[in-house]
């Protein structure tokens, strides 16, 4: 937005304040006065009705009615994910380690039950205190339980998806703890009363003066002072003595290591660091998925996941607890939440190999166009298309139609999940129990006729081409057409494989 | 239901779901058949890559060019012997006992690293160089002591290393704290320390 625009006008001549015309008709005078322009508003994510079926298309649409936060979103994800390419470029074994991590994966995955008996077993040995929850209520009232016990308020953590998954600030809230997130981006989002809209960086649809904004409303900086420095300086400074006063810390979980009982945090602002030594208190929150074999295997991921993530070699913390510190106590909460059940589903049970990179996300045409919160779930873009769905299929339903198909997501995961094939699984799932839109569907019937018939697909090809030569834009680039809103269509060859090659080579295949 | 009965539950949903087939687990390769003889300029190269520095003596001995980077610099913490004995630095000497908090106000915190990692930059500290663990966190600055010869090719050599499973805390840092949380615009010194600097220097015995 050009400066220009910032200053509010005043009222112009022959106008009274409220803008009725006055006496004066000249040219100044017929000017109606426009209303102050401020910095663009930040659009909110996806309306949340209950548990009615997400409307993502309506949320993206807002958020592509708000060029600057498009902008910027777009083009800070697609950094990511070129810086992620360069990375990816100097490590020579590259695709042997995704394969490596996905073979892993597997294994464990299939041996889940004797790894995590012997990761508690070891972890227990440890001094750490191991407790089990079937779900985020559970896991919530198992937390809340163990700071009861220690009569602890104030709670300072770092960013866990899983505790976002289990509604954990919530519940806190109801248990009479305050929870200090830490993680800076985390942090805007709590502030902010908002979800994190991305797994690794949790605030990355907002722009500074969206920031600048939230924090003067809540820790008191300055307004119009939207500063990147300044900003995460008034944070660091309005953090720090609530994590000194605090009375627990926790921390989520990348990986739990059987071999040692260890769990391994990453971050870049040393915040789990702090949050799990500065209090007397570390309770931690694991997914049963997050448990991989032994240190051998932890190299493999801790090599790929910062560079998947952010494309940077390595998180700047990579921190592994073993065990309690002297005088002071260490839980870990092992969640279920959906999970065990998810392993049993013969088309999806490989999302488990989730590292949260974030990856899929920043390469995703619609994530970045849209924005993490217009999914209106715990987990956007690619991955959220198929893990959502296990959560909530009704309320969900949607989400699998939010992608391109074009299976970025797929090529760019470091465990080598087949996102794209999984999401269109999903749309034959949801479709076979009734739970897609009935446009949708009858759009769908079509294309499966289509597809399913060679004779019919090559027939339609050169009409459908044709057509599009010739069609007018507003056909084309109309309301039914999704495909087109941001985005032009590729350019129509004038004929198709089929008809060059009959042209060229005739019938029995020798070029003419 | 108690802790115990979801623990049971969970098992038993485990072996009912997982997928009948039983893949073998790989054998990771340690990937490090090119690895440079001298690890020193490669990590060096990763750790300012990383944000951090390499403190140069500037013709000084290591210990000389230490006690020059933290005199008149306000209160120092470190266990490091290196710097014991010094009236002339405001040392203050990190015990196991103390306060994880009372660190809070330092300026400067020394420490030695474990070891490091050419290919990344990282330093590996533990809760033994540590002595209390926010050491690595609360002081604004950071200078770490590395012997060069303490220096692996990559991870998977780092993960074949003791210190793993030996310690209850163990980290790698690498670089300052940092965070990219607002427009991807690049800041040192989120919650940790502001700026982290390595002083190759060998380990007295």
């Amino acid at each position: 937005m050009s400066l220009e625009h910032q200053d509010a006008p005043t009222t112009p001549a022959g106008r009274t304040n409220d803008g009725a015309p006055a006496s004066l008709t000249h040219g100044a005078g017929a000017s109606v006065t426009m209303p102050p322009r401020g910095p663009e508003p930040q659009p909110r994510g996806a309306v949340v009705r209950g548990n009615r079926p997400i409307d993502q298309e309506e949320a993206a649409k807002r958020f592509m009615a708000a060029p600057e936060h498009l902008a910027m979103h777009d083009q800070r994800l697609w950094d990511l994910r070129q810086k992620r390419d360069r990375q990816k470029d100097t490590i020579e074994e590259w695709e042997e380690l995704r394969q490596l991590a996905s073979d892993i994966k597997t294994h464990t995955l299939t041996h889940l039950d004797t790894y995590l008996e012997q990761f508690e077993k070891n972890a227990t040995a440890n001094g750490v205190k191991v407790r089990w929850a079937k779900d985020a209520a559970e896991h919530n009232s198992i937390v809340a339980g163990i700071l009861r016990s220690k009569n602890a308020k104030r709670l300072i953590k770092s960013k866990s998806m899983l505790t976002e998954e289990c509604g954990f600030r919530e519940a806190m809230a109801e248990a009479g703890v305050d929870v200090v997130e830490t993680d800076l981006g985390e942090r805007i989002q709590q502030l902010d009363n908002e979800n994190p809209s991305h797994v690794v960086v949790p605030a990355v649809h907002k722009l500074r003066t969206d920031v600048a904004e939230v924090f003067s409303k809540t820790i008191g900086s300055d307004p119009n002072n939207s500063d990147v420095s300044y900003l995460t300086e008034q944070q660091r400074e309005h953090t720090r003595p609530l994590i000194l006063n605090a009375d627990a810390g926790m921390t989520g979980c990348n990986f739990a290591v059987a071999e040692t009982g260890s769990v391994v945090v990453c971050t870049n602002e040393g915040n789990a660091d702090l949050s799990a030594n500065t209090t007397g208190l570390h309770i931690v929150s694991v997914g049963i998925e997050k448990i991989i074999p032994n240190l051998n295997t932890l190299a493999v991921f801790v090599r790929m996941l910062s560079r998947s993530a952010l494309g940077s070699p390595i998180t700047q913390y990579t921190s592994h607890f073993r065990g309690p510190r002297r005088g002071a106590e260490m839980h870990i909460v092992i969640v279920d939440n959906g999970r065990t059940e998810r392993l049993g589903m013969e088309k999806f049970w490989t999302s488990l190999k989730c590292i949260r990179c974030g990856a899929c996300m920043n390469t995703c045409p619609v994530f970045r166009r849209s924005g993490g919160l217009s999914y209106g779930a715990t987990y956007a873009g690619p991955i959220g298309l198929i893990i959502d769905p296990t959560f909530n299929r009704h309320k969900y339903s949607t989400l699998p139609f939010s992608s391109t198909m074009n299976g970025s997501c797929t090529n760019v995961c470091p465990v080598k999940i087949n996102i794209h094939e999984q999401i269109a699984s999903w749309r034959q799932v949801l479709a076979e129990t009734h739970e897609i839109p009935a446009f949708k569907k009858t759009m769908m019937k079509a294309a499966g006729m289509l597809l399913a018939s060679p004779k019919l697909y090559r027939a339609s090809l050169p009409m459908a081409d044709s057509a599009l030569r010739y069609l007018p834009r507003f056909v084309i680039y109309n309301k039914m057409n999704t495909w087109t809103r941001g985005r032009e269509m590729p350019h129509i060859p004038k004929e198709t494989f089929h008809q060059w090659y009959k042209r060229t080579r005739g019938v029995n295949g020798k070029k003419k | 239901m108690s802790s115990t009965d979801s623990r049971a539950a969970i098992f038993a949903a485990i072996r009912a779901n997982r997928p009948n087939i039983q893949p073998p687990l790989p054998e990771v390769p340690l990937f490090d058949e090119k690895a440079p003889s001298d690890l020193v300029p490669a990590f060096s190269e990763m750790l300012v890559k990383m944000g951090g520095a390499v403190l140069d003596p500037q013709g000084l001995d290591s210990l000389s060019a230490l006690r020059s980077a933290v005199a008149g610099k306000g209160i120092i913490a470190t266990c490091v012997p290196e710097l014991h004995g010094d009236p002339s630095l405001q040392i203050r000497q990190i015990l196991p006992d103390m306060d994880p908090r009372s660190l809070s106000d330092v300026e400067i915190g020394v420490v030695r690293a474990a070891f490091g990692v050419a290919e990344t930059g990282s330093l590996c500290l533990t809760d033994d160089e540590l002595i209390v663990n926010t050491a690595g966190y609360l002081p604004q600055h950071l200078i770490v002591l590395l012997d060069p010869a303490q220096i692996v090719a990559n991870l998977h050599n780092a993960y074949r290393r003791p210190e793993f499973r030996e310690h209850n805390y163990a980290v790698f840092q690498t670089g300052p704290s940092a965070t990219a949380d607002i427009e991807g615009v690049l800041i040192h010194g989120a919650q940790g320390v502001r700026s982290l600097r390595v002083l190759f220097c060998p380990k007295q015995n």
